[in-house]
């Protein structure tokens, strides 16, 4: 088989006192054995897409195909071949062991008792969590919690994992692990294919296989990071240190036609994102004109931030 | 061991543990209800009822554990479940959503049996109550019965409430007092006249506990109906219960599916 996952013109709309249209018309192919991101700020429907795939929500038109099977008439086949951990996660009985808690969830999917205590052990020990296997639930920190959540996730020997915001306000060692294990969980078998998703863009240029830009329910771009890089190799990106002045930096260039902007240090340094280089004087005499000073400007290669922004017209901030 | 097994006894187990890992919690699940039975006996004794009232009490008190535990543990557990995040987890695994209500319910009846029993021996010793039972396997057999088809209709209320998390919270507030009294907890359900104590017997508990008497304290019991009687009606209403439940929560997951309401907004 080739896909893991087959998503076409999906589209889920939430009804209340004001229709949100969380996703809109996507279409979107993953190939088994992927590595696979969904890069999007806040409120872009990564969660809501992530639901629908694991079961949880079905589409208000469209269709999905998880597996080979469809998320609508066949979840029943889907389940038992997935599992999901969201970054943000508060589930467990805090009155269990971090063990206890483990091995109850993989008894949901039926792991006989003595491989699930091997698959406990050793996932433990890659996530640095040995010491904490006896300790309760309730009393370790938010950082060893999301680590027992990831493992919840690995210990049913999943197919294909769907992870939330896996990193998601963890500190750099913790992510760092975390990513390490995502990478090489997939390497280690061909048949393995892990769909993350993020808005922090490192995470995703250095993990992903492939990426999809999603912004406010559609797709903007996916393809590998390289390649949406790539797409960008007729701009030109600059970065530009300037006094500050009044507007700020960053909108007196976003004026400027043919550039998108992104501010990375406030009213300091920005980044362009120039269409054609040419423009270049243009910027120059919007910021001299409004009576800043150039300090410093550099020409950088482009990253996945640079695609992003020209895509989105904004950063994801 | 079938997945459908291991899955039912993983959910169990942090309430049977629970019982056994916080015994304070134990302690006051038990002072509770012998203080309801004490007064209720200085209340009877006041009035020179009949010694056999006071045991009625004492099997009301400790029966009252079961009933807590369908309200608080099974009807209204899927608002918090939802809350924490653990409701969607139970959704995504394969497990049969049966597995998981019997889980609860299997894990329920252990934690709230320490309970009882505990009521019951401290009660018959506290306020020395005396009761013979004649027939154990009836007992035993009439006992089973209630507790199936009491925790079939918490697991029926469990799938229909849900998605409607506090007012499942509301229900159960609303049902816990009235229950005692409709039901029968503390005097024999036929005082309550024919109507009443009829309508009272769709909620389990209520033949459960006339039956229960029956065995236990004969003539005195005042029966609603013949105790085989009894126990037929309670296993019709277990079966039905653990049907409707079933079908009820295969809407509901359907419906929560729909809606987006299997989750909360922000998980
Ligand atoms: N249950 C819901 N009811 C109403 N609106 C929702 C619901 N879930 C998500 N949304 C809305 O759908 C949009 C996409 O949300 P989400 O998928 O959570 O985004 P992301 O995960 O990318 O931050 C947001 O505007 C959000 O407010
Ligand atoms: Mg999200």
């Amino acid at each position: 088989m080739a896909y893991a996952l087959e998503v076409s013109a999906l589209s889920r709309a939430f009804t209340g006192k004001q229709t949100v249209v969380a996703l809109e018309n996507v279409d979107l192919k993953v190939k088994e054995g992927e590595l696979f991101g969904l890069l999007g700020p806040n409120g872009a429907g990564k969660t809501t897409l992530i639901k629908i795939l694991s079961t949880l929500l079905l589409p208000t038109s469209g269709t999905a195909k998880v597996l080979g099977y469809d998320v609508d008439g066949e979840a029943s086949k889907i389940r038992p071949l997935i599992n999901m951990v969201s970054g943000g996660e508060t589930s467990g009985y805090g009155l269990l062991t971090v063990r206890e808690n483990l091995w109850m969830f993989s008894q949901f999917y039926g792991v006989p008792g003595s491989v699930a205590r091997e698959r406990i052990d050793g996932l433990l020990k890659a996530f640095g969590l040995e010491d904490k296997a006896n300790a309760k639930v309730r009393t370790i920190s938010t950082g060893q919690r999301q680590r027992m959540n990831i493992i919840r996730g690995f210990v049913t020997d999943p197919k294909l994992i769907f992870l939330d915001e896996p990193t998601l306000g963890l500190d750099v060692t913790t992510s760092r692990t975390i990513r390490e294990y995502i990478r090489d969980w997939v390497r280690a078998r061909d048949d393995r294919t892990l769909l993350l998703t993020t808005h922090y863009m490192r995470e995703a240029e250095e993990l992903c296989d492939r990426v999809a830009i999603i912004d406010r329910g559609t797709i903007l771009a996916c393809g590998p990071p390289a390649e949406l890089k790539r797409r960008m190799n007729h701009a030109s990106t600059f970065v530009m240190d300037t006094t500050s002045f009044d507007p700020a930096p960053l909108s007196a260039v976003r004026g400027v036609k043919g550039v998108s902007a992104d501010e990375i240090e406030s009213g300091k340094r920005v980044r362009l994102v120039l269409e054609d280089e040419s423009a270049i004087s243009d910027v120059i005499s919007a910021v001299v004109s409004r009576g800043g000073r150039i300090v410093s400007l550099n020409k950088v290669e482009a990253t996945l931030e640079d695609a992003f922004i020209e895509m989105v017209g904004r950063g994801l901030g | 061991m079938p997945l459908n097994l291991r899955a039912a006894v993983g959910r169990a187990y942090p309430r049977v543990i629970g019982a056994l890992r916080e015994p304070s919690w134990t302690f006051f699940d038990v002072l509770l209800p012998l203080l309801g039975i004490a007064a209720y006996i200085y209340y009877y004794r006041a009035l020179g009822a009949a010694s056999s009232f006071e045991g009625f009490v004492v099997l009301g008190g400790a029966m009252t554990a079961f009933w807590l535990n369908v309200l608080w543990g099974m009807a209204s557990q899927f608002y918090w479940e939802k809350e924490i995040g653990n409701l969607q987890l139970f959704l995504v695994s394969p497990m049969s959503r049966m597995a998981l209500l019997a889980g609860m319910a299997l894990g329920g009846m252990f934690s709230a049996g320490v309970r009882a029993l505990s009521t019951l021996f401290l009660g018959l010793i506290i306020f020395d109550v005396h009761m013979t039972v004649e027939e154990p396997l009836f007992l035993a057999a009439v006992f089973l019965v209630t507790l199936i088809a009491i925790y079939g209709m918490g697991m029926m209320f469990a799938s229909l409430f849900m998605l409607y998390g506090r007012d499942a919270w509301n229900i159960s507030n609303l049902l816990q007092e009235p229950i005692y009294l409709v039901s029968g907890f503390y005097f024999p359900v036929r005082a309550l006249g024919p109507w009443v104590s009829a309508a009272a017997s769709i909620i389990p508990i209520t033949l459960g506990l006339d039956a229960m008497r029956q065995l236990l304290f004969g003539e005195q019991a005042l029966g609603l109906l013949p105790v085989a009687t009894e126990l037929v009606i309670l296993c019709v209403l277990a079966v039905a219960f653990l049907v409707l439940a079933r079908y009820a929560l295969r809407y509901m997951e359907r419906l929560g599916r729909k809606e987006g309401r299997l989750t909360l907004r922000w998980q």
